[in-house]
């Protein structure tokens, strides 16, 4: 990186640590941190959607589609992530590539399960073999952010199932006499209000969320996490001219400060929002405000 | 349209004797001197040069990416990539899900690694990395096997005293050994291990089998592969 970096061996203290912190090594995790925040950043709403979709379709008045809301939520709540992260996002491939071989090769005579392996034709291959690697790092990514959906979306369904009973019957009841149909009462009383009910439980997900991106590895996607066990090991100096001890207490230290930074800050932007829900509502947080206002 | 589509498909199978021209190469990236991450962040390594050398001679291009040792090989089986070229030893258990090439390196030995010379290496705790031969061997030894998931963190237990020694490849510790100072050493005798190290492949994926094994056998007749070997394990190592 600087040029005084040509030669490790002789650099000491501060600009040894400068060097060392600017190798190619370094900044691949660096650039991991920007990969997990964009990970939080599109899977937070994409769960969100999916948990707003699996918990109006657990509400519904028709037994197959809240068979389908229901068994989502039951289903995905209770595998555990890891069991998830492995068997899912390959079979969720599996079955991608499965429809593109099906529409792309119809005269592909050769069975597409052959022992333990999976074979569609070359031109259902997702992404095709002879793409370049960032198509390929972007696919893993882009499964990741399906499958953390998935997985976040189901927890969220419940929490906002909950939210939406949890509405007082009283509103729904008035905004009925005035005449609003199911849909319009869903519309403007229900989901209006059920956020603050919904953003406690929301929340604690989001912090989770946070946590579980180490289990991106497991999809090839490279985390931070797995950076700084790899940067903290032992480094022998046969292998890198800048041989260290086992320092991945240091390293995990980083991490530390780095996961309660982004706590911190989300706490920070969930405790407005809450602040913001909780305007004109018939909860204690609202009642709070009123009397703040009127004081 | 139909007809186009389907003649280009014959052609493509027909045309070349491997269908795909890029071939990823997985390996795991934490395994010096076999394969390791380098200061520049690249794969580097024994199997590095010796994969870029192969895949020279077979006329493909590789690229490389790194996974888990844990899931290395349902990832080859779900076309993540092509090839396992992570130090992997030849198994029958491993040879029931994926095919092997011939082996690149001879039937390695595998050396325990203690912070002192009287361990007892058949009854104390001994460290391994999970799912390798060795975990396998330590487990059928008497000795209560501390499994880790990478190779780094079964050597960090052996200096933090939650293992007595640590069970892997001979020349992965060398390294290690030289290194630490006298605060580590190898204890008890070298074992034996394995049918060698070898590519793992797809069983269905017999082109790139047979291409992959031609390089290897020209590599081995030129002695390039020994050159390669005395290179990266020096003039110990056991050559073709």
């Amino acid at each position: 990186m600087f040029a005084a970096c040509a030669d490790p061996a002789s650099l000491e203290g501060l600009t040894w640590l400068a060097c060392y912190l600017t190798t190619g090594k370094h900044m691949a995790i660096y650039w991991s941190v920007g990969t997990v925040l964009l990970l939080l950043a599109i899977t937070a709403p994409v769960a969100l959607a999916f948990g707003f979709g699996g918990a109006v379709m657990a509400r519904s008045h028709i037994p197959p589609v809240a068979w389908i809301g229901r068994g989502y939520i039951a289903v995905v709540r209770g595998v555990p992530d890891i069991a998830f992260f492995l068997f899912f996002v390959i079979a969720l491939d599996q079955a991608f590539e499965y429809v593109r071989h099906r529409i792309k090769c119809p005269d592909w005579t050769d069975p597409v399960r052959q022992g333990n392996d999976f074979l569609v034709c070359p031109a259902a291959k997702l992404p095709l073999s002879t793409a370049p690697e960032w198509v390929h790092e972007t696919y893993g990514f882009l499964v990741a952010v399906l499958t953390f959906s998935i997985v976040f979306g189901a927890f969220a369904a419940n929490v906002l199932y909950g939210a939406m009973r949890a509405v007082p019957h009283a509103q729904i009841e008035t905004a009925e006499a005035y005449g609003m149909t199911r849909r319009q009462t869903f519309r403007r009383i229900l989901v209006p209000q059920m956020w603050v009910y919904a953003l406690p439980g929301l929340s604690n997900l989001w912090m989770v969320l946070v946590k579980a991106t180490p289990l991106l590895f497991l999809l090839g996607v490279e985390d931070i996490v797995y950076w700084a066990r790899e940067l903290g090991g032992t480094k022998t100096p046969q292998f890198t001219d800048y041989p260290h001890g086992d320092w991945r207490m240091w390293y995990f230290l980083a991490l530390l400060v780095f996961y309660l930074g982004v706590t911190k800050v989300s706490e920070i932007g969930l405790e407005r929002l809450m602040r913001r829900l909780s305007h004109g509502q018939a909860t204690t947080g609202g009642e709070l405000l009123r009397k703040e206002v009127t004081q | 349209m139909k007809l186009i589509l389907s003649t280009a498909t014959a052609a493509l199978i027909a045309g070349g004797a491997l269908a795909q021209d890029v071939v990823r190469m997985g390996t795991e990236g934490a395994y010096p001197p076999y394969n390791y991450i380098d200061d520049d962040g690249e794969v580097a390594g024994f199997e590095r040069e010796l994969g870029d050398e192969l895949c020279a001679r077979a006329e493909l291009t590789c690229e490389w990416v790194t996974n888990d040792w844990d899931s290395i090989i349902p990832n080859l089986v779900s076309g993540n990539y092509d090839t396992i070229i992570a130090g992997m030893s030849i198994t029958d258990e491993r040879d029931e899900v994926i095919d092997f090439t011939q082996d690149y390196y001879p039937p390695t030995e595998s050396a325990y690694v203690a912070a002192s010379e009287d361990v007892d290496v058949t009854s104390g705790v001994v460290s391994a990395q999970t799912a390798t031969i060795q975990a396998g061997h330590v487990a059928e030894s008497g000795a209560s096997l501390l499994e880790y998931a990478t190779p780094d963190e079964t050597v960090a237990a052996v200096r933090s005293g939650e293992a007595d020694a640590v069970f892997a490849d001979y020349d992965y510790l060398l390294p290690i050994v030289e290194a630490s100072g006298g605060e580590l050493m190898f204890v008890g005798d070298r074992v034996p291990l394995g049918g060698g190290v070898g590519m793992g492949l797809r069983e269905s994926d017999t082109d790139l089998r047979e291409a992959m094994d031609a390089a290897i056998s020209s590599m081995k007749e030129d002695g390039t592969l020994n050159e390669l070997l005395v290179k990266w394990f020096g003039d110990q190592v056991a050559t073709y």
